[in-house]
């Protein structure tokens, strides 16, 4: 999917700030350093345990913000609706963003709405856009990596992934499972504000942790290493990854974010963390490492060390 | 899952590793696996660096989708195109590239293609659809049989008759003889399939010992089963003997499951099948009784492209453990999980996806 964006989009769009790809684009307007970000949500089902496509399409984008160092300050919001869509339905997603916006601190400001014929979209489609500022002085350390730099984690993984799984019809299981959707930005400031070691953040929404760190990685001198044993799954989650033979790392979350720590503040930056009601399960899952450049390798829980595999499009549950 | 977190812990692991290390083996061995949830576990541990250097596994053909030719691919992708077929199938089998096409090549042309964890799921969901004829892709061994059974078995009792087998049903015995017959590669023991043997119990794998005088233990599923079924297996080498052990005592009894064998027997007869690597096998294969047709898909009328297996692609000699993945040209550069050639690409439990996703850089080619 990388380098098919490259190759259609950023090569024909040209510019240095695009061809960073990070999470939001940095900018500088008049001295103000500015983060500006836009994402799509097309999420079945539009309602699952913890939240939905509304919700969703508040946290997504205020975290791709928060996740660059910005404090998220206002959005747009446009809805492709499809015709025959239910009302009361529509009423409950609008109410849900709006709560969100409240809870995370942003203002919607404008916006845009399309009605399409029946079967032309899942219902809903809402696409978000937000702008935020970075803070003077209060952002990510701009050192480079070094080895011995801790990744950490700010909960457990893969809840989001499993409670919409769940919510499908063809995969009939039930769990108690809650998606973790939740606006980042108090938590990331939290720390932000009183420590200047966090070096790199990202949420790893589709595609999971395996996604973001194969990406941090890529192409780059420095690799990184992680301990199974030490990544916080839910026992639910594990249980139903076991059953359905997916890897927890593989999954989607909504209100996690992973970082990258200078070695000597770690565990301030951990105890930051845990101090917040978001972080509570944060946990120091791995370093980065000047050998196995380019990759990410992964201590088993047996000792032995394989690379983590990067996940690749679908989902699929494994045959027997 | 903390009732499996003690077969998991790495100090039991360790101790048993140490124990292989001790009985110091005097030469090489090679064991080979024949599950494909085996393979998956040996990588996703990383097992084999707790193992001493003499002791080197082998991947066979024990993954379902990657001993099934490109013909039944052909055959589900000209079903699907049928307007009134919806496919059901399990998940990996969706990206497996047949001659031509994949399901999923399909799928995104139109073709109504569902992915269920079960086929009592895709009955359900036949039943929510009575419009739709509903074909299930039966892809599996014995374990898979008789969930198919089970299913066929519901669809005689309630007369449901939007709904079709595909079958594509194999079992081990026969595969492990062709294998040991043919004298392709050098095996000195076997760790047999754990849920097969749920199945069928130990009685027919007995011919391994019998005739061929090679060792074998049934394994379990979690790091130190494998690794206890590795130390039985050398001890037996070590001691020049050679039986069908059982390490998964937990689950495994020697005569199986009976209910489970006579529902095979019941819907299923054994037939000739192809299987990737090794050609036709007689008896290896598993379709629905005459009596049966009905819900047989075979008797679909369809037409199916001429089959083809692209003419590097040297998957039948990985499922036979004569070459390790990377020893393919094609492995890695044109053949990758992204652009599969072959099925040991595709599933999540086939040797060459393993041995890409999970082999340390250390160990690639």
């Amino acid at each position: 999917m990388q380098r098919f964006i490259r190759r259609l989009f950023v090569d024909r769009f040209a510019n240095p700030i695009l061809s960073t790809l990070e999470d939001a684009a940095l900018v500088s307007l008049d001295g103000d350093h500015l983060a500006f970000t836009t994402d799509s949500y097309v999420i079945k089902p539009l309602k699952f345990p913890g939240g939905d496509i509304g919700k969703l399409s508040v946290c997504g984008t205020v975290n791709d913000l928060v996740v660059m160092g910005a404090r998220p300050l206002y959005l747009s919001v446009g809805f492709i609706l499809e015709e025959g869509l239910k009302l009361d339905l529509l009423e409950r997603i609008v109410t849900s963003t709006a709560e969100t916006a409240i809870i995370a601190g942003v203002q919607i400001v404008t916006g845009d709405t399309k009605v399409v014929p029946r079967g032309e979209c899942d219902g809903v489609f809402i696409n978000t856009s937000g702008i935020g500022v970075i803070p003077l002085g209060k952002g990510l350390s701009d050192s480079p990596f070094a080895s011995g730099d801790a990744i950490l984690i700010s909960g457990t993984v893969g809840d989001h992934g499993i409670a919409v799984l769940s919510a499908r019809e063809e995969l009939q299981f039930q769990t108690n499972v809650d998606s973790d959707c939740a606006p980042l930005n108090d938590l990331i400031f939290s720390v932000l504000s009183v420590s200047s070691a966090v070096k790199w953040m990202r949420d790893p929404t589709r595609g999971g942790v395996a996604a973001v760190l194969s990406e941090m990685v890529e192409s780059k001198p420095y690799g990184a290493l992680i301990y199974e044993a030490d990544i916080p799954v839910r026992d639910d989650v594990s249980a139903v990854c076991e059953l359905l033979g997916f890897d927890p790392l593989h999954l989607a979350n909504e209100g996690k974010v992973v970082m990258v720590v200078e070695a000597d503040e770690v565990n301030h930056v951990l105890q930051l963390l845990r101090n917040h009601p978001l972080g509570r399960a944060a946990a120091i899952i791995g370093h980065i490492t000047g050998e196995g450049a380019g990759y990410v390798h992964v201590q088993t829980a047996v000792g032995g060390v394989r690379r983590l595999q990067r996940p690749a499009g679908e989902l699929l549950p494994r045959i027997c | 899952m903390k009732a499996l977190s003690r077969f998991r812990d790495a100090d039991t692991v360790h101790h048993i590793a140490t124990e292989i290390r001790r009985l110091a083996l005097d030469r090489p061995v090679r064991f080979m696996e024949v599950c494909g949830g085996h393979t998956a576990v040996i990588y996703r541990s990383a097992l084999t660096d707790l193992l001493p250097e003499e002791v080197q596994l082998l991947s066979g053909p024990g993954c379902p989708v990657c001993v099934t030719g490109n013909d039944f691919i052909d055959q589900a992708v000209a079903l699907a195109e049928l307007p009134e077929i919806t496919i059901a199938t399990f998940g990996d089998l969706v990206r497996v590239p047949g001659s031509t096409r994949s399901l999923t090549d399909v799928r995104a042309c139109g073709c109504d293609i569902q992915v269920f964890y079960s086929p009592m799921d895709a009955l359900t969901w036949a039943l929510k659809h009575p419009d739709r004829t509903v074909v299930f892709l039966g892809l599996g061994f014995e374990t898979t049989a008789c969930t198919l059974a089970a299913t066929l078995a519901e669809c005689v009792r309630s007369e449901i008759h939007n709904f079709r087998f595909l079958s594509s049903l194999k079992t081990m015995p026969p595969a492990l003889r062709a294998l040991l017959s043919s004298q392709k590669v050098a095996i000195d023991g076997f760790i047999l399939p754990g849920h097969v043997i749920t199945v069928t119990g130990l009685e027919v794998f007995q011919f391994i010992a019998r005739e061929f005088s090679i060792p074998s233990v049934v394994s379990g599923f979690e790091p130190s089963d494998l690794m206890e079924a590795l130390l039985m297996l050398c001890r037996q080498i070590k001691q020049d003997h050679a039986e069908v052990e059982n390490q998964y005592r937990r689950v495994v009894r020697y005569t199986g499951n009976p209910q489970a064998q006579a529902l095979i027997e019941k819907m299923f007869e054994p037939c000739d099948m192809q299987w990737r690597g090794f050609g036709a096998i007689p008896l290896s294969g598993l379709k629905l009784r005459p009596q049966f047709s009905c819900w047989d898909a075979e008797n679909i009328p369809v037409e199916v492209e001429p089959t083809r297996e692209h003419p590097g692609c040297r998957c039948g000699e990985v499922l036979c453990g004569i070459i390790h993945p990377s020893e393919c040209t094609l492995f890695g550069s044109v053949c990758t999980p992204e652009t599969p050639l072959g099925a040991c690409m595709v599933s999540a439990e086939g040797a060459c996806a393993a041995v890409y996703h999970f082999a340390p850089l250390s160990e690639k080619v």
